[in-house]
């Protein structure tokens, strides 16, 4: 079955959009989107550190991620506008990586493919990467829940319940880097934040608990990366754009459906 | 036994003192109610006792066993996270179900469990914090500028809850409020302080003690009067007015 290549396409965008949901809810809660966005784009860096070394592309991406999340993270209680200096780091790493890349002579690489994903060409060790990453991801985030929960709602409430909000911040910042280093390959660094954002956001309006949330973010994930290689494949379109625009018209219905509760 | 002690705490953020040498401690059962200017570290104090925020000198002594309920100065939520009231009283986790039902009745909101956190109103909000606050069955309540948002009659009616839970389940209460005349006359003791501790004991001896007078101005004849005014029913609508001075002026 893993000898289609469709197949193994399907089984990637699934992991992708099952490790990016409950971090995408998070996301979205904590109003970190740009947060997402600059360790996403850090990610090319990442890219070019690894062909430069010969090493993983998984461990290369993941590290740089990770340093950029850190790097904003200590940097954001300092005094900077929190949108200027992710705007500085996101695009400055975007462009040191696109440059560092281009010094990399005797590979061949297809920038495009690390730009906007190549989730056609997933093989089956690249398979096994992204669903034990996304088991991370999951896991991680799970076990922690309630403390990232009660540090989402109000620091001050999670020092009196004896949870650390600085430690939970860390474990979404690793969560982050790692959802990162999968999905580079699905759809690409620029579309990554894309596929934490918009199934969340498009189960707000269906959910009544976090937890609902979480899960009706991992269906809408799943759908749009089944439905949108199908349109890719008949349509003969990209595929991660295509799947990111699945989820984009998932939102859309499940605002109107917003809209019409309101009204009624 | 003291519930916590404070010794000589002193608090900084970079380079900045906001809070230097403060001693204090509340004892079991009372109310003790903390005054002072904006950006006198009223909030950094509470965030030190829970421990929020580091000393960088002294130190916050609990009692051993003490467990402590915090109500928070105000509490965004998000209008991206869906939450019921119960599911929210339930975090960090290990609550049973008659347990919130119990702290939401104290808290005078028996019937929110299965309300979303984001659409209550302003008075039921800071309602569901308290029951919150009362979920572990704490002997000492930390609320930190409770009533902050609501009018009058609201927030006089959540002190009277605050004295309706003490009363019930005996726990010491700390609180900082801005609301001079509405908590010192349900207070046993009034600290005030503005980076270290002024001057503290019972109402009417802090509202007429002169460093508690150079901190408020003028507006301190008006606390004190309408303090006077709950207890002697005096009728002085000037005062009232300094009253409004003082809200002002803070």
């Amino acid at each position: 079955m893993l000898d289609d290549f469709m197949v193994r396409a399907a089984l990637a965008g699934i992991g992708v959009a099952i490790a990016a949901a409950p971090l995408g809810c998070f996301v979205v809660w904590r109003r970190m989107a740009y947060f997402g966005d600059a360790t996403a784009h850090a990610a090319i860096l990442g890219v070019a550190l690894s062909l430069a070394f010969s090493m993983s592309i998984f461990i290369g991406t993941m590290a740089v991620a990770l340093l950029m999340a850190l790097t904003v993270s200590v940097l954001s209680g300092r005094g900077y506008a929190m949108d200027t200096l992710l705007g500085v780091l996101a695009h400055s790493a975007l462009a040191f990586g696109l440059v560092a890349v281009s010094f990399i002579s005797g590979v061949r690489i297809d920038l495009m493919a690390y730009l906007f994903g190549d989730i056609l060409a997933v093989s089956r060790g690249d398979l096994a990467v992204i669903w034990g990453g996304a088991a991370l991801v999951v896991a991680l985030i799970g076990w922690r829940w309630s403390a990232l929960l009660t540090s989402t709602l109000n620091e001050d409430l999670a020092h009196a319940s004896g949870i650390d909000p600085k430690g939970e911040q860390l474990v979404l910042t690793l969560a982050l880097a790692i959802t990162v280093a999968v999905a580079i390959k699905v759809v690409g660094v620029l579309l990554i934040a894309a596929m934490l954002i918009i199934p969340a956001a498009a189960a707000r309006p269906l959910s009544r608990t976090p937890e609902g949330m979480a899960i009706a973010a991992g269906t809408i994930g799943t759908l749009s990366a089944v439905v949108g290689l199908r349109a890719a494949y008949v349509f003969d379109t990209p595929a991660g754009p295509s799947i990111v625009c699945v989820a984009a018209l998932i939102f859309l219905a499940s605002s109107m459906i917003r809209n019409f509760k309101s009204v009624r | 036994m003291s519930l916590v002690q404070v010794d000589g705490l002193s608090v900084r953020y970079g380079a900045r003192t906001v809070l230097s040498h403060v001693s204090l401690s509340v004892s079991a059962g009372e109310i003790v109610t903390i005054v002072g200017p904006n950006g006198s570290g009223k909030t950094s104090l509470l965030r030190a006792i829970i421990g929020a925020v580091k000393p960088f000198r002294g130190r916050v002594v609990h009692g051993s066993g003490v467990k402590i309920g915090y109500v928070p100065q105000k509490l965004h939520i998000d209008e991206t996270l869906p939450i019921t009231v119960s599911r929210f009283l339930k975090l960090p986790g290990g609550v049973a179900a008659a347990d919130i039902n119990q702290a939401l009745t104290q808290a005078g909101v028996p019937d929110l469990s299965g309300a979303q956190l984001s659409q209550l109103s302003g008075g039921q909000f800071q309602r569901v914090l308290l029951a919150r606050a009362l979920i572990g069955k704490p002997d000492l309540l930390l609320l930190d500028e409770a009533t902050q948002g609501l009018d009058q009659r609201g927030s006089a009616s959540f002190y009277q809850q605050i004295e309706r839970v003490r009363q019930d389940t005996g726990c010491a209460v700390l609180m900082i409020s801005h609301e001079l005349h509405v908590v010192m006359s349900a207070s046993d003791r009034v600290i005030c302080l503005n980076g270290h501790v002024c001057c503290e004991g019972t109402p009417a001896v802090v509202a007429s003690a002169p460093e508690y007078r150079a901190l408020f101005g003028t507006g301190t004849g008006g606390a004190l009067a309408l303090y006077r005014h709950e207890h002697d029913h005096g009728h002085d609508h000037g005062d009232h007015n300094h009253d409004h001075n003082t809200e002002a002026a803070e």
